[in-house]
Parts: C-alpha cells; structure tokens; sequence
C-alpha cells in the first residue's frame, strides 16, 4: 500500500484522500459500537455526553444502570445488600433470569447444532458424498430464509405439536438457525484435511472410533469449535424466533432489549449493550486465536 | 463439552425452580401493568399465596387470540379493550364469566348493580375507564398552549412532530372531532365512506410529520425525549410521567375518547381456577379503588368511587386527573364497541395500506 | 482408478478377481456404494434434523396460503348447498334453509365470528353481518327466505352470496391474489383490488428497492476497506480485521440500540451539530424512524457481509499485474478500471447477492427504526402474523418472499457455489 517513489501529484492525493476515506468507514464501522460503552456510565438518564462527562468530572459518571441491571424486577430491592439480596437477584432480578434463559438456549442449541453439523460435515467433505450440492443448499438454507418466515413456520409446527413457550421448542429452532454456520466452518477446515493421516492411523490398525477421536478430532478442533462459537452467536442474538414461539418463561437477554427498545430506552439498554459488547470481543478474540492455531496445526503458512 | 452440560442442567434446575407461578395476567405493561402489580397482583399473593406473573403485550387481544386459534394458551387473564373484549367473545376464544362469582359492594350491592353500565358482559369484567387523549411537553410551546383537539392537527400554531398510536380506533374519532365533527356525530358519520375518507384526510394533514407508536409505555417516552412535542396516549400514561417523574406533560381532555378496559379469561387457560379466584379478588371495591393510587384511571364500579383519593405520593388529588371527572367530559366521545366490533378489521387494513404508502 | 480397472478387466483374458474370488469390477463398485452410504449416513441425522424443524414448519405454513377452511368447517350445509347448486344458481328456500341452520349452529359454537371473519377477507364489512344475525338464528322458523330477510335484507345482495360461494372451497388462491394486489368480483374474474388496499406490490417494490440500495451502498463502503485489507502487509489487515468482525459478532440488537441513540433528535449527532452550531434547535435532523433510519442501520449491520468475500477474492490478486500494466503505459485509472476491477467480480458478485438476499428479509431493524416509511416486507407479516392474524394472507406474502429469495439462492449457489461462503 505504500505509495511508490515515482507517483504524480495527483496519485498523492489520491492516496491521502483513500485513506481519509478508509479512516471515515472504519469509524463508521466501529463508532456505534463504542459510542454505547461511555454513554453507559453517564449519571443522568440522558443519550448523550453531558458537560460534566466531556470535561471529564467523576461526577458525571455513576454506576447507577449497572446497578438497576441486578435490581429491576426483584422483590426486595432496596434490602441490605446482603446474600439473601443476592439471592433475591439471582431468582428474580428480570435481567438476570434473561441472562440465564440466554445461557441455557444459547449452551443447548450450540451442542445440538455442533454435533450434528460436525458429523454432517465429515460426511459433506467425503469425495464419495452423493448429491452433495443439493444437501449442501438445504443444510445452509436456514441461514438464508427469512427469519420471519421460519419464525411463522415454527408458530404453527409447534402450537400444533405443544413445543410452543417450551425450552426445547426454543433449542431446536435455535439449533436450526445454527446448524449453517457450523457446516460452513468445518466444511472449510476439512477441506486442507489431509486424508491420508487417517489411512494410516487405519492401516496402522485404529478404529475408525478410534482414528476419530486420535486423529481427525485434534486437528479440526478449532474449526468446530470456532463454529460452535458463531452458533452460539447466533442463539444469543436471536430474537425472532423467540417473540413468535417462546412463552414469557423464557425471555432471553435480546427479547427483553426488543422490549426495552421499544418502549422506553433508559441507559440501562447501553449498560446491556456494554456487557454484550464485552463479550463478542472475548468470542472473536477466542475465534481469532483459533483460526490461527488451526492454520499453524494444518500447516498454512500465512503469505 | 460434559461440564457444559452439567452446567445447563443445574441452571435449568434454578430457572424451573423460580417460574413456578400459578396465575399468569397479560396487560399492557408500563405504568399500567405497575399500577395493577401494586394493586392486584401483591395483595392477592399476600392473601391466598398464589403467584402472579405480569406478562407484557402491546394490545394483549392479539396475543390472546393467536394462543386461543394455536391452541397453545399460556396466559390465565388478559387485560382487553371493550370491543376485542366482544369480539374475542363472539368467536368463542374466551371463558364465559358467571356474574355470580364477583363479590358484592361493601354494602351489599350485587356487584351486577354496582359496575358501572355494561361494565360486565359475557365474558368479561371490566377493571377501569381509561381514555385516549393528546398530551404535549409544556416547555415546547412558550406563548400559546395547545388546549382543543383541532391544535394537535395544527402543526402551523404548534410546530413539532407529533406521535399518535398505529391503529385505526381512536385516531379516527379524534381526526373527525379535530374536523369540527361534534362527538355525538362521530360514529354516525364514520358508519360512511365519506365519513371515513375525510378522517383519513385529517390524517393525511399530520401524517408527514408523525411517528407511530404501538406500546402504552411508548407516548411518554418520546416526550421525555424530545422526539415528539405532542403525542396521543393514554391518559393515566402521561399522569404516571408528569406526576411521578416530574415531567413538564399537559393532558388536553378536549376531544378524548374514554372507554373500558377488561379482564377475559382466554378458553384454555391453563389455571382456570386460580385465574377466577384472581379476577374475583382484583374486580372487588376496594382493589378498584386502590388502583386509582398508582393511575389515573376510573374505577368500573360505583361502590371504588367514593373510595378514591390521593394518589401514592399524598398529595395530588386523583379527581381531576380521572377521564371521567365532569370538567373533563365537556367535549369527550365514548368509544363505541358496536362500531370497533365489526369495523376493527377492516378499517386496520385500510389504516395500514394508508400508513405504508407515502 | 475405475476406469483403469475395468480396461485392464477387458485387456486380460482371465478376470481380475478379489482374494475372495469375486470379480474385481463389482467388488469396487460395492466399495464405491458402501462408501458412499456411508457418507451420506454420516449427514443423514442432520439432513432428518433440517427437514423435521424447518422444512416440514415452513412447507405447512405455506399450506395456509391456500388452506382456509373457516367457512368451510363451520358452515356445512351451505357448503354442501353450493357444491349441490352450480354456479349462477339463485339462492332459493333451500338456500336459506340451509343458512339459517348453520348460522345458529355456528352462533352456538361461537364459531360464527371465524366464519364473519374469513367472509370478511373477501367482502369488508359482512364480519357483522354474520354475528348479529347469528344472534337471531335461534328463533328463525320457516320460512327461512323471509326470516332471514327479515333480520337483515343485506342477506339479499347477490355479491355476498357469489364471495361465500366462492370461501366455501377451503382450497382457494384467493390469499396469492391479495398478496399482489388483486382480488376476485363477483364472477370470479381477476381485477386489481380497491385502490385504498393496493399496498402489498409498492412494498414489495420498496423492498426490493431498499435492499437494493443497501447493498449499492455496502459495495460503496466495502469496495475501499477490502481494497486496503488486501493490500496491507498481513500483520496489519489481521488488526485492521478485528475492526471489521467486531460489528459482526456484535448482537443485532446492541448495534440497533446505537444507532437510535446516535441518530434520535436528541441524539449524538444532532446534538454535536447543534453544539457546533451546524444546526439549530429547531432544524434537527429526522434520520430515524423513517427510511432513511432503516438503510442507515442496516447498511452498517450487512457491511461485513460484502466486505469478507470481496476481501477473500482481492486478497490473492497478485500486485504485479496492475504494476504491469502502469509499466506498459496505462493511467493509474485504467489499470484499476481494466486490469484490477475486473479480478474483483466474483468476489463482488458472492458479496452483492448476499447482502441482497440477507437485505430483503430483514425484520428487526426496520421494525425497531423504521417509523412507517422504512417498514419491508417482512413487517408486513409479522404484522399479519401478530396484528390483524390474517395468517392465510400472511402464509401467501411469506411465500411469495421465499420463492423470491430461494430464487436469489439459487443464483448464488450456480454462480459462486455455497461451498464458497466464508465467514471470517
């Protein structure tokens, strides 16, 4: 990208301008996200940076929409904070119960979606697969049709079959909506899979139980679990089909921000958004160490 | 991959121990829904150890009769608009209610004589009157002050945006009031095209410079904000706003529609006998009344009325604040379930086509 | 490996056999199939897996679209009237026997409001009709012409007796023509639907036409980011990377949220350009709640989108041949217009298409910062979903967005080949 000795006038400013314009679309990219972490901790019910915040006065900054995070929707707020507080937000805090609900939805679906999808991939990446590219279409289609429409499916599939406002309703859609990102991942890791590894594990006498777990399972580890990762992700995230299906039981963490939304933004959505933020840095950060980590062990050397 | 799961097993564990309700009530949630937690839902766990579970919906009938049609109910009592109320009754998608099991007034009324007219049908006991009005943000407007129905369409006196709620009922009536339509005549007149098309024509006046609201909760909102300088809303939304948070909201009573709002039980409520012992203890005189301390909503029976104070602060007198005190129905239209019964439908649709195209 | 086998089969005269003695030829054959079923076992659990939870919910949905039995169902002697009686047939004694009868069994059931209600669909204002003279059934006697004349003379008009002909066939297309705007007289002929209702055509247009834009702007935004990642050293795009994959693992909902907080009246921008004296109090912008909230947000939402393949696709273009043709005398432009631009197009192609696809569906953003101008498509079926619970009509709009999407699939996979999407 450097610019070359003999560039012209204009292709210097060219240059500047390109990266002025690479600059601004980062910051596109970026800014929103950030923006809500500061506006967090604003001390006044306000989305915006007061006087006090800008000219940096502690004043200006409080704790406060953390703090209505644990207390919203307990009995006993205003108790001594001591574990029988914590106790009370544990079972009753609303965020918290979402939190839980989030967890349980986003852990079950991500097993179900990593183990079928791993297996079906090992099958998808064999030459010998027949009508690969049909099955393939259908496996990932989940990710490409609407969401409204699969949410509208699942409305009526489950109210006729009592998995409507159950938790296993809610894991299987969850599932589904998973399943594509998973394929995706380990599809791509298995394709610079070098067969030969497991004929001679085989040759050497394992079993192909054996030859699995010794042997293709280690090296595309970080595939699968980068892809149970995006699936997680997409539970975690997912809020359609939860407003079509799920009972009030088992509100997640984006079902109860759809309703915050909506109804009243307090700065207690930012303190969520914060949290969330937080927590795809460590999931991308844990995906980057990995597809790294699988490049050195398949041998990519970076270029 | 095991620890995982032993860690959603024991989480699931905590979450099933906790949701162990006994009577689930869908309302409108906000203010509203606190106003009935307080009132209702609290005293009657004190009293019979039943939990209460609140449950939040934009208009609950939708979600009532998408359960009922799905046959998968999950909601024992459902706070509904009159004409839903009829409506959901007429299809069958409702328990029938035996005015037998509502309790007498203190002193020995039948409770059949103590609700207000109409305030008990087949299938539904209504709660509270509450009205539709327009609000706006008092340090919006420095010199002249909005104070009739036609201002809030008037957007060169009153500039601002303006938010009304997304749907046909209400918007239509205050549309034709707003026209110079007396409120005795609303409905007559709706009943024909001309009557409807020119509503939609008052509509199309503001239409640019609206926002459309669907949530109670949301009016409030987006006058703290400053999104909007005047909004339609429910009134005891704005009263919540301005009285407990101190918000500079003025109500403008001139052309506001007041109607019930009711309790149903849907057909296959999961606890139907707790949802009856619910909806006999929060409809008795003193649940009524005590509500009108957290909203200023009316209560449906004769008996709460005398019962009515101060609101939970103790020092706002309710009376005023209430939809149906006599300085604030001089120019008020009662909403009319026999016109929404048949019409809701069919005027949504046509509300709807007229909103998405621009 | 076949192929040689079965020639070096026919060259010799004496077979190639298995230890076992059978002919070589089937015993690899048989190899092949066992091989073969035994990938395919391999995906079976998931391909059961997608059928039974999304497959079969989603083609019983769309069995709605031409499934409505609520007049049908509730109304059986009619029914049974109007298959015995052909077309053009006036209603006679029989007739409104046969109505009389189900109106009071349907008023009984409480089944009448369904049946006003699927009438309603075709024809506004019977929904009452039906329940009020429902009210009244139980005390019809004959005859039945006169005593349901007598409650309600609308009974008369031939047009409601040609719409209930026409739902008394619970199999109809009648919810396919109201999802493009048209509807059926009396006659059952084919005409646009009243001008007031025309609505589901412009939105489908909106959509498409919204997507489409989003997807222009993300090539815009995306086109320079993937340009820049291909051609830094991979240390540096690995970390300008980050800032790319941030807003994808970012949830929908937090980067919705920021955007409402950015752009409200009293939000971050236009409070800066008030404080900067851009603007005044009185001039703020209206940049949510509208059109322009909804293509805002979801440009920044499906920007990673275009920029992962572009960037895939840009990232191997050797440098030297644009260095080759500037060394052969052509402008910096030309270059990049005829050397670099068209290395460039698959990977704007795969990017283009995905964005689109993903664009057209979109529901929650523009819900969340639409206002009424910016709503797609899909509102409109959650809105037929949740709303008005027209779940036929709502079946018919889903499928005709499917069938658009599957199409867009379809060119997607012949072009690029899903094997080709990447994620990250």
């Amino acid at each position: 990208m450097a610019l070359p000795v003999y560039a012209s006038p204009l292709e210097r400013i060219w240059h500047y301008t390109y990266i002025a314009i690479c600059v601004a679309i980062f910051t596109f990219l970026i800014a929103p996200i950030l923006i809500v972490i500061p506006l967090s901790f604003n001390a006044e019910p306000y989305f915006t940076f007061t006087e006090k915040m800008l000219s940096f006065d502690p004043e200006g900054y409080s704790l406060r929409w953390y703090d209505i995070l644990l207390t919203f929707g307990m009995t006993a707020p205003d108790a001594p904070r001591g574990a029988s507080w914590w106790m009370d937000v544990w079972n009753n805090a609303t965020w918290v119960r979402a939190a839980k609900n989030s967890v349980i939805i986003g852990v079950s679906s991500t097993i179900v979606a990593t183990v079928l999808g791993t297996i079906a991939a090992l099958g998808l990446s064999r030459p010998e697969m027949p009508y690969r590219r049909a099955i393939m279409a259908i496996l990932i289609s989940p990710m490409i049709v609407p969401i409204i429409i699969t949410a509208t499916g699942l409305f009526f599939f489950y109210s006729a079959t009592g998995l409507a406002g159950s938790y296993v309703g809610v894991v299987l859609a969850h599932a589904t909506l998973g399943i594509p990102f998973v394929i995706i991942t380990v599809t791509a890791t298995l394709i610079g899979f070098d067969r030969s590894l497991t004929r001679a594990a085989a040759s050497l006498g394992a079993d192909p139980t054996t030859t699995f777990f010794k042997v293709t399972m280690p090296l595309i580890l970080p595939g699968v679990i980068s892809g149970a990762l995006f699936a997680f992700v997409t539970s975690f995230d997912e809020v359609v089909v939860v407003l079509f299906v799920a009972a009030h039981d088992q509100q997640t963490i984006p079902r109860q921000m759809w309703n915050g939304i909506r109804e009243q933004i307090s700065p207690a959505i930012m303190s969520v958004a914060t949290i969330l933020v937080i927590v795809s840095v460590a999931l991308l950060a844990t995906v980057e160490i990995l597809r790294r980590r699988s490049e050195k062990l398949r041998g990519v050397t970076s270029s | 991959m095991k620890k995982l799961l032993i860690l959603s097993t024991a989480l699931t564990g905590v979450a099933a121990s906790t949701a162990s309700a006994d009577v689930t009530v869908m309302s409108w949630g906000g203010s509203y829904a606190v106003s009935q937690v307080e009132a209702y839902h609290k005293p009657f766990t004190a009293e019979t150890g039943i939990n209460v579970v609140s449950v939040d919906a934009d208009n609950p009938a939708t979600p009532i009769k998408a359960q009922v049609e799905a046959n998968n109910v999950t909601v024992d009592v459902a706070d509904v608009e009159y004409a839903d109320a009829i409506r959901l009754c007429d299809e069958g998608l409702l328990e029938e209610i035996d005015p037998a099991i509502l309790s007498a007034a203190p002193d020995g009324t039948p409770a059949m004589d103590d609700f207000l007219p109409g305030a008990v049908t087949d299938c539904a006991v209504a709660t509270i009157v509450f009205s539709t009005v327009f609000a706006y943000d008092s340090s919006k407007f420095s010199g002249e002050k909005p104070d009739s129905i036609a201002d809030f369409f008037d957007t060169a006196t009153f500039p601002g945006k303006r938010a009304m709620r997304k749907g046909a009922k209400a918007n239509l009536e205050m549309a034709l009031m707003a026209d110079g339509v007396p409120a005795a005549d609303v409905y007559a007149l709706l009943e024909t095209d001309e009557g409807v098309d020119r509503a939609f024509a008052k509509l199309d006046e503001i239409k640019a410079d609206t926002i459309w609201w669907e949530a109670g909760a949301q009016p409030p909102q987006l006058l703290a904000d400053g999104e909007v300088s005047m909004t339609t809303a429910y009134n005891g939304r704005i009263f919540a706003a301005a009285v407990t948070e101190g918000k500079p909201f003025e109500v403008v009573w001139d052309g506001q529609v007041y109607e019930y709002d009711l309790f149903v039980i849907p057909k296959g409520a999961p606890n139907l006998e707790e949802a009856k012992k619910f909806l006999t203890f929060a409809t008795d005189t003193q649940r009524l009344a005590d509500q009108a301390k957290w909203i200023s909503y009316g209560p449906a029976r004769k008996s709460s009325g005398a019962l009515v104070g101060m609101f939970m602060d103790g020092k706002t007198e309710m009376g005023p604040h209430m939809p149906t005190s006599e300085a604030n129905l001089t120019n008020a239209l009662a909403s009319s379930y026999e016109f929404w019964v048949d019409r809701d439908s069919e005027l949504n649709e046509r509300f709807n086509a007229w909103l998405a195209v621009n | 490996m076949a192929d040689a086998t079965a020639d070096l089969a026919g060259a010799s005269p004496a077979k190639l056999t298995t230890a076992d003695g059978r002919p070589l030829k089937s015993a690899l054959a048989r190899a092949q199939a066992k091989a073969r079923r035994r990938a395919f076992l391999l995906v079976l659990p998931l391909l059961l897996f997608i059928v039974l939870t999304f497959i079969l919910p989603i083609g019983q949905m769309l069995h709605r679209s031409i499934f409505n039995d609520g007049f049908a169902a509730n109304m059986p002697q009619l029914t049974q009237w109007f298959v015995d009686n052909p077309v053009g047939t006036e209603p006679d004694e029989s007739a409104y026997a046969a109505l009389a009868a189900d109106l009071k069994s349907a008023a009984e059931a409480k089944t009448i409001g369904v049946v006003g209600t699927r009438v309603n669909y075709e024809m506004s204002g019977t929904r009452s009709l039906f329940t009020s003279t429902g009210r009244k059934a139980k005390n019809f006697e004959p005859p039945y012409m006169q005593a349901v004349l007598e409650a309600d003379d609308k009974w008369a008009d031939p047009q409601l007796w040609g719409t209930m002909r026409q739902v008394s066939d619970a199999y109809t297309a009648n919810f396919f023509l109201a999802a493009v705007d048209l509807a059926r007289d009396t006659e059952g002929k084919i005409v646009q639907a009243p001008e007031d209702r025309r609505v589901y055509v412009m939105l489908f247009e909106r959509t498409f036409l919204i997507a489409g834009l989003i997807t222009f702007l993300c090539l815009l935004l995306g086109f320079p980011i993937a340009h820049l990642l291909a051609t830094l050293p991979l240390r540096y795009s690995n970390l300008l990377m980050i800032l790319v994959l941030l807003p994808f693992w970012t949830s929908l909902l937090v980067r919705t949220t920021s955007w409402i907080v950015l752009l409200q009246g009293q939000g971050v921008v236009n409070n800066t350009l008030v404080a900067t004296g851009i603007l005044t109090d009185d001039t703020r912008i209206q940049m949510i709640y509208n059109q322009m909230g909804t293509i805002i947000a979801m440009t920044h939402i499906l920007l990673p989108f275009m920029i992962l393949p572009l960037y895939s696709v840009m990232r191997p273009i050797p440098p030297s041949y644009v260095r080759a043709a500037r060394s052969l005398g052509a402008s910096s432009w030309t270059a990049f217009r005829r050397i670099y631009l068209p290395q460039t197009l698959p990977g704007i192609g795969a990017g283009a298409l995905l964005v689109f696809i993903l664009g057209v569906g979109y529901y929650i953003t523009p819900a969340l910062v639409g206002g009424a101008s910016g709503q797609l498509i899909s509102n409109l079926i959650a809105f037929h979903m949740q709303d008005s619970l027209n779940w036929s009509l709502a079946a018919a709009i889903a499928a005709v967005l499917l069938a658009a999407v599957l199409v867009l699939y379809w060119l997607y996979d012949r072009l690029i080949g899903i094997d080709n999407l990447k994620l990250g």
